[in-house]
């Protein structure tokens, strides 16, 4: 196998399932039509073989993993195989004596997702009363000696309070804050006129992460990433297709992003039916867009493909219509308006849009 | 930079793992990882709170005898505050 198709990072989506209703979910919006189809051996064997490909990081998220009965023989494998594990939660439903079970068993990092810093605001956005819960359980995580990351996703009503962010994370002692811009896809693409921030907006909440970066540098991580919306150029999605992340979804699809089985046209396999190391190295969905061959103009010519591998391809597909486009965050995509339509709303925006809250409702078409 | 009577220690965060298909260390913590050359792969070892950076240097030295002391000391005084400019090195004092 050559060395650049080795997987590093295992996203394990346990289950679609959650309590949380949060308006930016990226689950994909037929998420209730995935069950979850991987028992404990399922996973175990997931496991084992993404490791034997040469899989060092494992993320156990979601959906909202907390909702497997079976989290305690999982991280018990995953230390067994050395893997770095990393479970990514809304921190609901949890029990104190749970979480210290995962500290025995080995679960290295904890990354919890807060929506805000009010509790009105936060529950607002998770669509469910959560945010005294997900302080307490902070306060766990660190009692019991993990590490603790704080993960809150940026738009348009939080993206003002990012130093009232950076206090609380400082206030729970997190390790790691990420503020995450939200990425327009799933839920969140369907809520972008409510989420979109204007630009200066941006601009000021960069300024703050920055000076926070580099004041708390060497006792917290702080990680700002800018919206591909704002910044003209695409980001290197996953690293690029089929380079480095193998997600497979609670229904048992080997994917190279947790989004890929919503593009129309291509063929994933699943776990149950095929080797993992076959579908990775083989099959047609991991290299449906796999190195260069598949890039249209501008990409084909542009001396960015290495760096950014063409954009995401999910949004090419959500946005432009075909999967196989130059991401239209990109300032010479031919669909680059659809982008800067979208930004120019979000500079005067009308009437205060309403929320569609994460459900099994049937979904209004994109 | 970091002083030589610091005992630097990996922080809670950080885990060495032996790479079978590379036969290099890797420093993993969340979401990210270094790949260690030898000599960082040591010193990373050696960060357990309990050796000062001398101690530390000291080892290398006797370990990797035909390289002169100061390029090694300059090596880890580098990788150490790499390390510290990610949080992966606890408070050392
Ligand atoms: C889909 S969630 C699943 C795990 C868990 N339910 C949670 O929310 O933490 C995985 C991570 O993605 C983040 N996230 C969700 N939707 C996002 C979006 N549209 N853009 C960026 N990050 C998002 C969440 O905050 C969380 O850290
Ligand atoms: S982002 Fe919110 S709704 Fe989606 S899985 Fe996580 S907690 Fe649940
Ligand atoms: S044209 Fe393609 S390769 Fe060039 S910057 Fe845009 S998306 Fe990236």
């Amino acid at each position: 196998m050559s060395v650049s198709h080795r997987p590093y990072t295992l996203v394990a989506e346990l289950t679609y399932r959650c309590p949380l209703r949060c308006v930016y979910c990226s689950n994909p919006l037929d998420y209730a039509g995935h069950a979850d189809a991987l028992d404990t051996a399922g996973w175990i064997s997931v496991f084992r073989a993404a490791e034997d490909l040469g899989v060092v990081q494992l993320n156990l998220t979601g959906g909202e993993p907390l909702l497997r009965d079976d989290l305690e023989p999982l991280i018990e494998e995953a230390r067994k195989l050395d893997l770095y594990t990393n479970l990514i939660t809304s921190g609901i439903p949890l029990a104190r004596e749970r979480l210290a079970r995962f500290r025995q068993l080995g679960l290295d990092n904890v990354q919890l997702s807060i929506q805000d810093v009010e509790p009105a605001a936060s529950d607002r956005i998770a669509g469910l009363r959560s945010f005294e819960r997900k302080l307490e359980v902070a306060r766990w995580v660190k009692e019991l000696g993990f590490p603790l990351t704080m993960n809150t996703v940026l738009h348009r009503d939080n993206l003002d309070h990012v130093e009232e962010i950076v206090a609380l994370a400082e206030r729970l002692s997190a390790d790691r804050l990420g503020l995450a811009n939200t990425q327009y896809l799933g839920w969140a693409l369907l809520n972008r006129q409510a989420l979109l921030p204007s630009r200066d907006q941006l601009a000021r909440a960069r300024v703050v992460a920055a000076a926070a970066r580099d004041r708390l540098r060497g006792r917290m991580e702080v990680l700002f990433v800018f919206p591909d919306y704002y910044t003209d150029l695409p980001k290197a999605c996953m690293d690029g297709w089929g380079r480095r992340f193998i997600v497979v979804s609670p229904d048992g699809l080997a994917l190279p992003c947790h989004l890929a089985h919503t593009l129309p046209g291509v063929t994933f396999e699943n776990v149950r039916d095929r080797p993992l190391g076959e579908i990775w190295e083989g099959s047609s969905g991991f290299n449906a867009f796999r190195g260069e061959a598949w890039m249209p103009e501008p990409c084909r010519s542009c001396d960015r493909r290495a760096i950014d591998f063409g954009g995401c391809r999910c949004q090419a597909f959500h946005l432009a219509g075909d999967a196989a486009l130059t991401d239209p965050a990109c300032s010479l995509s031919p669909h680059h308006a659809l982008v800067e339509r979208a930004r120019a709303d979000a500079e005067s925006p009308a009437v205060s849009p309403s929320l569609t809250y994460r459900s099994r409702a049937a979904v209004v078409p994109q | 930079m970091i002083a030589t009577d610091a005992k630097p220690r990996l922080a809670a965060k950080a885990r060495l793992r032996f790479d079978r298909k590379t036969s290099r260390y890797l420093l993993l913590y969340p979401e990210r990882g270094l790949e260690l050359n030898a000599t960082a792969a040591d010193v990373a070892r050696l960060c357990t709170g309990e050796h000062t950076v001398a101690a530390i240097v000291d080892q290398l030295v006797e370990k990797y005898a035909d390289r002169p002391r100061e390029v090694i000391e300059r090596e880890t005084l580098a990788f150490l505050a790499a390390l510290a400019d990610r949080a992966l090195l606890q408070d050392t004092t």
